[in-house]
């Protein structure tokens, strides 16, 4: 892992303004990522983990510039990349790929694997045309298809074959980075394996940068280098994977890691679980001060008014937490 | 924050008496090109006071066999060979009036979506005043106490405020406890699960399984849980059965499962799970290949296309379930086990 980091995220604020009410006579906020802070170190897997509607995939998104971010920088290659237009973004996305849950919709169905694959590759003018059948050969060899499967059609491929085909089409580009936004969730158990040995062997032959997004903390340990927990649009923790799970410091992500079944029957019935009360409350209006105080088993008169400070509590562990005292002065 | 004090370090008390006993249970499908067999011949049992997991992956048939059971099926999904006795009665021979009487009152589901299995129009309290009024016989105002008494019982907070809310006006793990609460309104001797905790965050799925562990042992009913996720039943239930194409290839007490898998398709689901103790980035074994599709089912055994211990014999017989230990608790359909175990 090299120190310089590949990406830098700066106070991203994203925002969705909806209407409510029958006929959308009440306007509203989301307030779906506030104040968000970190980096992407190139080569590295950072995962992004946390209940529905936490902002993780919001960051996923604002991040690729496919929401434009409400305020906030997103800084790659020197350039605050959520402040282009469509027309400047156009080299940044070639490096910038993402891989979605349902490859299903993702795919079009009246367009071949070969054509699917190859149309990136044509669009960002990466192979001439004679060029092309080798190159589409190699990148399902590289996802583990033979190449008979380019003149097929999405429907008559299984979901891990299909999520394989949606890995080639972000491969064509040549990124640097792939958003991975709960790109193994749909899958059964046994072709999730698959995927994952998938994309971890990728990442070893081109070096690439993986942010992932789910909720599978299984999946996350196993595959993170650094591991980011969210709850309703901010960031509690965020620290190396053998941090997280072995020293979690919020209140959070210890009740979330609790949470989390082990396949071993004799300890799952003698471990004491720590459950949370209640809902995750609506990112409409969001509680103040911190946003978990509403659940915290230990919440304090201070966390229902002031917002934590988002800190370096060990090295590299950041948190936000009022409660926690380690590296703090005196 | 509370914490869990259910801790059940002995599996509940079984009585060994069979409540569900199904056997060569055969569901076939209406294909364009003529039936195709999903459920081949299953046989599998729950004892009175039982937990049993059935688990298996997309298109095993574990959601398939239990609904079909209960004919809450389309029609172009036909139980056609095979019985599945409930305390004693066929369920197959029942009429349909004799099958409701059944439903929702001796036996109680849980679905996956609470969102599509409530009715969005009706309030929270009549749907759960329902069967109360439908088989057990109550006044509209003693089933509308009761329903208050449920919601209680499941954990909604200020539960009487709630029965005239509408299902969108609640969370989703609110909506899954309202489910529960119908599941339950009639006391049922068997409940059925199917993916209760699928939709849910991992938060919010802890809450809904500690709830279904204390009823359940509250109320003594048996439970079948169906699930895809083996590490979520580990602590739930006695035994699980492990279904694969449509049949149980293994079926074991619950331990027993977890330290001596035999199988290997339960080896193989077991070892594609990410543990606590793997090294970051580890290749995860996985099982290559994908499962048969419904009517394209192999001749002899159903996994031997991808079975990694292959041998001649798996693909020209079908294997069938077999003790594994003399008193037969712990079974398995393989030829390459059974041998295995006759020459240890």
């Amino acid at each position: 892992m090299a120190a310089q980091p590949l990406m830098r995220i700066e106070n991203l604020v994203k925002h969705f303004h909806v209407r409510l009410g029958a006929f959308g006579e009440r306007a509203a906020t989301v307030h779906a990522l506030d104040d968000v802070n970190f980096d992407i170190f190139e080569g590295e897997t950072l995962s992004l983990v946390g209940e529905s509607g936490c902002g993780k995939s919001t960051t996923g998104f604002t991040l690729l510039n496919l929401h434009r971010a409400t305020e906030g920088k997103v800084i790659y290659q020197g350039k605050n990349i959520v402040e282009l237009d469509e027309k400047a973004m156009r080299p940044y996305r070639r490096q910038l790929q993402i891989v979605f849950q349902d490859p299903y919709s993702t795919l079009n169905p009246r367009m071949t694997i070969g054509e699917a694959v190859g149309e990136p590759i044509l669009f960002h003018k990466l192979a001439t045309k004679a060029e092309l059948k080798d190159r589409i050969a190699t990148l399902l060899a590289d996802v583990g298809l033979p190449p008979r499967f380019a003149s097929r059609y999405p429907h008559e491929l299984s979901g891990g074959q299909r999520q394989r085909v949606a890995i080639a089409r972000a491969l064509a580009c040549q990124p640097k980075f792939i958003v991975c936004d709960e790109a193994i969730s749909a899958l059964d158990v046994s072709v999730q394996a698959q995927i994952i040995n998938l994309l971890l062997d990728l990442q070893q032959k081109y070096g690439l940068t993986y942010l992932f997004i789910a909720h599978d903390l299984a999946v996350v340990r196993h595959i993170s280098d650094r591991v980011g927990v969210m709850y309703l649009g901010r960031l509690a923790e965020l620290a190396t994977r053998e941090e997280l799970f072995e020293h979690p410091l919020h209140p959070y992500t210890k009740a979330l890691l609790s949470a989390v079944p082990e396949a071993d029957p004799v300890h799952e019935r003698s471990r004491k679980r720590q459950i949370l009360q209640g809902d995750v409350p609506s990112p409409l209006s969001p509680p103040s001060g911190c946003r978990f105080h509403t659940r915290c088993p230990i919440a304090m008169d201070i966390c229902g008014k002031v917002v934590p400070e988002w800190r370096e509590a060990r090295p590299g562990h950041m948190v936000a937490c009022h409660a926690v005292t380690e590296g703090l002065p005196g | 924050m509370m914490m869990a004090n259910d801790i059940r370090p002995e599996p509940s008390a079984k009585t060994g008496e069979r409540l569900l006993d199904v056997k060569g249970l055969t569901i076939e499908i209406e294909t364009r090109n003529g039936p195709a067999t999903i459920v081949d011949g299953i046989d599998l049992h729950v004892d009175k006071g039982e937990t049993l997991g059935i688990v298996g992956e997309s298109g095993c048939g574990k959601s398939l066999t239990m609904l079909s059971m209960m004919r809450l099926l389309p029609n172009k999904i036909k139980v056609t060979k095979g019985e599945a006795n409930f305390a004693g009665r066929d369920l197959q021979k029942m009429s349909n009036s004799e099958l409701r009487k059944v439903r929702g009152g001796e036996v109680g589901f849980i679905f996956q979506d609470p969102m599509t299995s409530l009715n969005p129009v009706m309030r929270i309290g009549q749907q759960l005043a329902e069967p109360l009024i439908y088989h057990r016989g109550m006044s509209k105002a003693e089933a509308r106490k009761r329903a208050g008494e449920l919601l209680k019982l499941v954990g909604i907070p200020g539960a009487e405020d709630r029965l005239d809310a509408y299902p969108h006006e609640l969370s989703g793990g609110m909506r899954q406890r309202v489910m529960i609460a119908i599941g339950l309104a009639c006391n049922p001797q068997l409940l059925i699960a199917d993916e209760p905790t699928t939709a849910l965050d991992v938060t919010i799925q802890a809450q809904i399984v500690d709830l279904v562990k204390d009823l359940r042992d509250k109320l003594g009913m048996s439970v079948v849980w169906i699930t895809h996720d083996l590490a979520l039943i580990a602590g739930l239930v006695d035994r699980i059965n492990v279904l694969y194409a449509g049949t149980v290839v293994e079926d074991a007490p619950v331990d027993a499962l977890f330290a001596n898998p035999s199988h290997p398709y339960t080896q193989g689901l077991l070892a594609s799970i990410p543990k606590l103790s793997d090294e970051r980035s580890a290749r995860l074994s996985s099982i290559g290949g994908t499962p048969p599709e419904p009517g394209r089912r192999p001749k002899g055994c159903p996994f031997a296309p991808r079975c990694p211990l292959v041998e001649a014999i798996c693909h020209e017989r079908v294997p069938t379930l077999e003790g594994l230990n003399h008193d037969g608790a712990h079974r398995v359909a393989c030829f390459v086990a059974q041998r295995k175990l006759e020459a240890a």
